[in-house]
C-alpha cells in the first residue's frame, strides 16, 4: 500500500463519504504487511469502499492464501472450482506481485504456469483483459541481499477496483501553479478532505486557509470550500498574474464551480456567525514553527498608544495592516475545537494537524469538547516530534451533557486566564520544545 | 464574494455579537459580477435549512434583485420547483459581489471588498 500503515485501514474503514454505508468488517490487517483482508458483503461493495480511497491501491477477490505456492493450489482447486466457469470465456492475464521479494521474468512465468490447471480458454490480454488475476507474494523484510529463497506468504486474487490513488499526482504541488512554503502536500490534503466525509453538496471551511490546499482537496470530492486566513496576501497571490492566486489554483483544475469563497479574518476575532453551517472544517492550525501564530491586537497595549491611534485614524486606508500579537497554541486548539462544535452540524466534522514531541513527558494530550466525538486519530511520525491528523464529529445536542459543557467552559475561561506569556516560546510548549531539540526542560 | 457567504458573515467585532442590527451586513457601492454555474439542485436543498431566510430577503432586496417570498420554502417544495432553484442559484452561487463595502448597521464599521475578497480584519481599538 503505502508508507502511512495502519492510516489506509483508517480511511478504508471510514470510507462512506456521500452517505455511502457500508456493512461488513472482520478486517485483518499487519501494520507491516502492504495486504489487508477485508470481508465485505458483495463485489459492488469493495468497489464503492475504494472509489473515493487515496491511501490503499487495489482491492481484489482473495481466491486463497497458502505458507507457498505448493500449498496454494489444493486451496485453489478445492475451493474455488464453483468460480471458475464465470472466467471459462474472458480475456484474462496472470501478474506476480512480490511485496520485498524479487524475480526474474522467467521466474515469474514458471510462477503463472503452475495455475494451468485453471480451465480458462479466453485470450491471454496483457494490455486492458477482462480479467487480471494476481499471485501476491509477501517476502520476508531485505529478502534480495539475504538471500532468501521462499516468501512467507502466497495469494491469488481477483482485480475488483482501483482506488482513487492517481489523483494524488494530479494534485501534485510541484505542478500547482501558486503554492507557499507551508503548502498541505497532496496526498495528505486529499485524506484530510476524505476523512471529513467531503462530498458533492456540502459546505467545507478552512480557517487557515494559505494557498487553498485543502479547500482545493475537498472541492475534488464534490464539496463547495470556504477559506480565510489572517494573511489577505495569501489568498490574493502574486502581481498581476492572477493565475497565482487562490482562485488561480481552483480554476487550475477546473473546480471553480466548487469555490465557496475566501475573506481575511482571524480565526479569534471571526465574521462568521455562530450558526450551525459547515458540514466539515478541515485544517493546518499555524503552530509557530515555521508560520508564526498570531492574532489580532497588540502584545503590549499600553506602551503602544500610538499604534492604536494609528489605527483610529488609518483603518479605512487600503494600505492599513492591523497589528498582531503572538498567541498561545493551547488556546488555539481549544479556539478551533469551539469554533467547530458551534457551527458544524450534526455529524459534520472537523479534521485538523496538531504537532506534539514523541517524549511522553512532553507530549501534547488530544484536545477535546464536550459537542465532539474523536472519530478516529492518524499520526505521521518524523525523528523526535510527529504531528496527527484528528477527526471529531460534532454529536447532536440531545447526546451532549449540559453539566460537561458547562466544567469545559469553566476550564477554558481558566486556561485563557493562564496564558499570560507574551512571547512566542512563553506561549507554544511545541516550539519551545522543536528548538530544544525536545531535551528535558531546564526548570 | 457570493451572497451565499454574506449569509453567513456578521460583524467581526464582539462587542456586535449581541446585537440584532450587526447581521446582516449592509453591501455599500457593491460592483456586482455574475459567473456562469451549473445548477446544483442538491446542494441548494441541503444549503436551504441553514439560511437564515429574514437576512438573505434583506440582502436581496438592498443588492436590488426582485423580492423572495416571505416565507422559505420546505426541501420538498424547492426540489419541486424549477424555477425558484435557479433563482436562488443564481442569486447565491452565481452573483458575486467583486468591489465595495458591507457595513455593520450596528457600530457603522466598514469591511472593504476587494476583488472578491473581503477583509474582516479589525484594527486594535476593535479587537
Amino acid at each position: 500500500m503505502d508508507g502511512y500503515g495502519v492510516w489506509s485501514l483508517e480511511e478504508v474503514h471510514d470510507g462512506r463519504g456521500g452517505g455511502e454505508e457500508l456493512e461488513g468488517g472482520g478486517v485483518d490487517a499487519d501494520v507491516d504487511s502492504p495486504f489487508c483482508v477485508v470481508q465485505l458483503p458483495s463485489v459492488d461493495a469493495a468497489k464503492k469502499l475504494l472509489r473515493r480511497s487515496v491511501l490503499a491501491h487495489s482491492i481484489h477477490e482473495l481466491w486463497g492464501t497458502a505458507p507457498s505456492l505448493s500449498a496454494l493450489h489444493p486451496i485453489i482447486q478445492s475451493q474455488t472450482a464453483h468460480l471458475w466457469p464465470r472466467y471459462k470465456d474472458c480475456s484474462f492475464k496472470f501478474v506476480v506481485d512480490a511485496y520485498q521479494g524479487a524475480h526474474s521474468n522467467k521466474e515469474r512465468l514458471a510462477i503463472i504456469d503452475t495455475f494451468s490447471y485453471l480451465p480458462f480458454d479466453g485470450p491471454i490480454r496483457m494490455s486492458n483483459p477482462d480479467e487480471t488475476f494476481t499471485v501476491f507474494e509477501f517476502w520476508p523484510f531485505n529478502s534480495v541481499p539475504l538471500k532468501i529463497q521462499h516468501p512467507d506468504m502466497v495469494r491469488l486474487g481477483r482485480f475488483v477496483a482501483s482506488s482513487a490513488r492517481d489523483i494524488i499526482h494530479r494534485y501534485d504541488l510541484k505542478k500547482r501553479g501558486y503554492i507557499s512554503t507551508t503548502s498541505m502536500d497532496a496526498e495528505l490534503s486529499l485524506v484530510t478532505a476524505n476523512i471529513a466525509l467531503a462530498a458533492p453538496g456540502k459546505l467545507f471551511y478552512d480557517p487557515f486557509v494559505g494557498t487553498g490546499s485543502f479547500p482545493i482537496a475537498c472541492a475534488h470530492f464534490g464539496a463547495i470550500g470556504w477559506g480565510s486566513d489572517i494573511d489577505g496576501r495569501s489568498m490574493r497571490g502574486e502581481g498581476d498574474n492572477k493565475a497565482k492566486s487562490l482562485p488561480g489554483n481552483f480554476a487550475q483544475y477546473g473546480l471553480k464551480p466548487q469555490l465557496g469563497g475566501f475573506f481575511s479574518a482571524d480565526l479569534t476575532n471571526t465574521p462568521i456567525r455562530r450558526r450551525r453551517t459547515w458540514d466539515g472544517i478541515v485544517c493546518d492550525p499555524p503552530y509557530g514553527v515555521r508560520e508564526g501564530l498570531k492574532v489580532l491586537g497588540l502584545k503590549n497595549p499600553e506602551n503602544a498608544t500610538w499604534l492604536i491611534e494609528l489605527g483610529i485614524n488609518e483603518w479605512q486606508s487600503p494600505d492599513y495592516v492591523p497589528p498582531k500579537k503572538p498567541y498561545s497554541f493551547l488556546a488555539m486548539l481549544d479556539d478551533i475545537l469551539a469554533f467547530a462544535a458551534d457551527t458544524l452540524v450534526d455529524h459534520g466534522r472537523l479534521s485538523f494537524w496538531m504537532p506534539t514531541a514523541n517524549d511522553e513527558e512532553q507530549e501534547i494530550p488530544v484536545p477535546t469538547h464536550p459537542c465532539l466525538e474523536v472519530v478516529v486519530v492518524c499520526v505521521q511520525t518524523f525523528n523526535k516530534w510527529s504531528r496527527r491528523l484528528i477527526t471529531y464529529q460534532r454529536l447532536p445536542d440531545s447526546q451532549v451533557s449540559s453539566s460537561d459543557l458547562e466544567a469545559h467552559e469553566k476550564r477554558r475561561r481558566e486556561a485563557a486566564a493562564a496564558h499570560t506569556g507574551t512571547t512566542a516560546d512563553d506561549l507554544n510548549p511545541f516550539r519551545r520544545g522543536y528548538f530544544r531539540k525536545f531535551e528535558a526542560e531546564a526548570s | 464574494m457570493k451572497v451565499l457567504s454574506l449569509n453567513f458573515l456578521t460583524c467581526a467585532v464582539k462587542a456586535c455579537k449581541s446585537s440584532s442590527s450587526s447581521y446582516p451586513l449592509h453591501p455599500r457601492d457593491a460592483e456586482l459580477v455574475q459567473d456562469e454555474i451549473e445548477v446544483n439542485p442538491d446542494m441548494l436543498v441541503n444549503v436551504l435549512p441553514r439560511l437564515d431566510w429574514a437576512a438573505l430577503r434583506t440582502t436581496s432586496s438592498e443588492l436590488g434583485f426582485p423580492p423572495l417570498p416571505e416565507q422559505p420554502p420546505t426541501q420538498e417544495e424547492l426540489r419541486a420547483d424549477d424555477k425558484l432553484v435557479r433563482d436562488l442559484h443564481h442569486l447565491l452561487l452565481e452573483t458575486q459581489i467583486s468591489e465595495g463595502k458591507l457595513v455593520c448597521a450596528n457600530c457603522g464599521h466598514e469591511y472593504a471588498v476587494k476583488e472578491g475578497i473581503a477583509n474582516f480584519l479589525l484594527p486594535s481599538h476593535l479587537v
